[in-house]
C-alpha cells in the first residue's frame, strides 16, 4: 500500500470520538481510589479509634507522605503518556516524597531514644502492611497501566514504574488509616517495600503490556 | 517558518479531531512530507526501509490523536512519536536478522519470491478479518468514498465506518509484530 493510499483511509475515519487523554486520566484516578476503597473496606478497614489518631502527628505525617506521593506520581504518568510533553518539572517533584519521609526519619530519630529505633522500625504489622499495600494497590495498577495503553508513552518501562508508584501512593493513603505503626521509621522501611514492589510490578507491565 | 508551519498544523488537526476530512487530508499530506524527511535523515544504513516508518508513524498519529492537548504544539508531539517509532524499526530490525538465519534456507529455494518492496503495511493489512480488510483495501487502494465501499458491499455506511475504523487501529497494533 501506497502512503497516499493509507491516507486516503485515515483521511476517511478522520473525527475522533475518543476521549481526550487528560480527561480520561481524571476519569480513571477516580475509579482507581473507587477500587482501592472497595477492597480496603472490604478486607482491613479503618483503625477503631481513627478519631483519636488523626489529632496526632505522627499518624497525620503518614498521610502526607502517601498523598505527596500519590500527586507527583498523577502528575509524572500523565507527562509520560503524553509524547512530546516536558517531563521535567514533574520528574523533580519525585523526590518531594521520599524527602518528606527522610526528614521525619531524622525527627523521629531526635524524639525517640535509641533503645526504641528498634521495636518503633520493625512495630508489629510488618507482613499486613507488606500484604495489603500491593493488594489494595493491585487493581488500581491494573486501571493505570490499562491508562498507558490508552495514551502514547515513548518510554514504557518507564511509565509503568510511575504508575506502580501512583498505585502505591494511593494504597499506602488508604493502608494508613488501618496501620497502628505511626512511626516514619516503619513508614520508611515497609511501606516504601511494598511501594517498590507495585513499581517494579508496573515496570513489568510496562515492558510487556503497554505496546503501541 | 517552524512556527507557522506549527500555527498551521495545529488549526489542521483540530479541526480534524473536529471531524473537517479535507483538513486531516491537508494535514496527513504534510506531516508525511516531514516525518519522510526526519526519518530519512536518520536513517543511514540499510535494513530500515524509511517509508515503512513513515506510514507506521501516519498511523500511530492516527490512533493516538487523542494524546495530542489541543493547547500545547502539536510539532513536539509528532516528532516524539516519529522518533519512538524509528527505534521501534530499528529494534525490530535487530530481531528480525537474527531470525532471517532460519529463512535462508527458504530463500535459497524460491529466491524469485523475495518481495523486497513489499510494506509492513500490506503483512498487518492481510493478517485482518475479510470483512475489515475489504473495507480498508476498499477505500485506500481502490479510492472509494465511504458511500461507494457501502454500496459496494450491500453493507451500512455506519458499517463501513466501524470497520474502517476497528481495521485501522487493528493494523497499527499489528504493524511489524509478527
Amino acid at each position: 500500500m501506497r502512503t497516499d493510499d493509507l491516507i486516503k483511509a485515515l483521511d476517511a475515519d478522520a473525527s475522533s470520538k475518543a476521549m481526550p487523554l487528560r480527561s480520561a486520566w481524571w476519569l480513571a484516578a477516580g475509579a482507581a481510589v473507587v477500587v482501592a476503597a472497595i477492597v480496603f473496606l472490604l478486607t482491613i478497614g479503618p483503625r477503631p479509634d481513627f478519631m483519636v489518631a488523626a489529632h496526632t502527628m505522627r499518624f497525620l505525617s503518614k498521610f502526607v507522605f502517601t498523598i505527596v506521593l500519590a500527586i507527583s506520581a498523577f502528575a509524572l504518568v500523565r507527562a509520560l503518556s503524553t509524547p512530546g510533553a516536558a517531563t521535567g518539572r514533574a520528574m523533580a517533584g519525585m523526590v518531594a516524597a521520599p524527602l518528606l519521609v527522610a526528614a521525619a526519619v531524622v525527627l523521629e530519630l531526635f524524639a525517640v531514644p535509641e533503645a526504641d529505633w528498634g521495636t518503633r522500625l520493625v512495630g508489629s504489622n510488618m507482613m499486613i502492611c507488606m500484604t495489603f499495600i500491593p493488594l489494595i494497590g493491585i487493581g488500581p495498577l491494573a486501571i493505570f497501566l490499562w491508562m498507558l495503553r490508552y495514551g502514547a508513552p515513548t518510554r514504557p518501562v518507564l511509565a509503568g514504574a510511575v504508575a506502580g508508584l501512583l498505585a502505591g501512593g494511593l494504597a499506602a493513603t488508604f493502608y494508613a488509616a488501618h496501620c497502628f505503626d505511626d512511626s516514619p521509621l516503619f513508614v520508611a522501611t515497609w511501606y516504601t517495600i511494598a511501594i517498590a514492589a507495585l513499581a517494579l510490578l508496573g515496570a513489568l507491565g510496562g515492558r510487556f503490556f503497554v505496546r503501541w | 517558518m517552524s512556527g507557522k508551519d506549527e500555527a498551521e498544523l495545529s488549526r489542521l488537526l483540530r479541526a480534524a479531531i473536529a471531524g473537517d476530512e479535507r483538513a486531516y487530508a491537508d494535514f496527513l499530506h504534510r506531516i508525511a512530507a516531514l516525518v519522510r524527511g526526519f526519518v530519512r535523515r536518520k536513517i543511514v544504513q540499510g535494513g530500515v526501509d524509511p517509508e515503512d516508518v513513515v506510514q507506521e508513524t501516519l498511523l500511530a498519529i492516527h490512533v493516538k490523536r487523542h494524546t495530542w492537548r489541543q493547547d500545547a504544539p502539536v510539532l513536539p508531539w509528532i516528532y516524539a512519536i516519529a522518533r519512538f517509532k524509528l527505534i521501534d524499526a530499528f529494534r525490530r530490525r535487530g530481531r528480525r536478522i537474527e531470525i532471517d538465519v532460519d529463512d535462508i534456507a527458504e530463500t535459497f529455494a524460491e529466491p524469485e519470491t523475495e518481495t523486497v518492496s513489499e510494506r509492513d503495511i500490506n503483512r498487518a493489512l492481510g493478517g485482518l478479518p475479510p470483512a475489515q480488510r475489504s473495507v480498508v483495501s476498499a477505500v485506500s487502494v481502490e479510492g472509494c468514498s465511504i458511500g461507494e465501499t457501502a454500496a459496494k458491499f450491500g453493507i451500512s455506511e455506519t458499517a463501513v465506518r466501524v470497520s474502517l475504523h476497528r481495521g485501522l487501529a487493528a493494523i497499527a497494533r499489528r504493524f511489524g509484530r509478527e
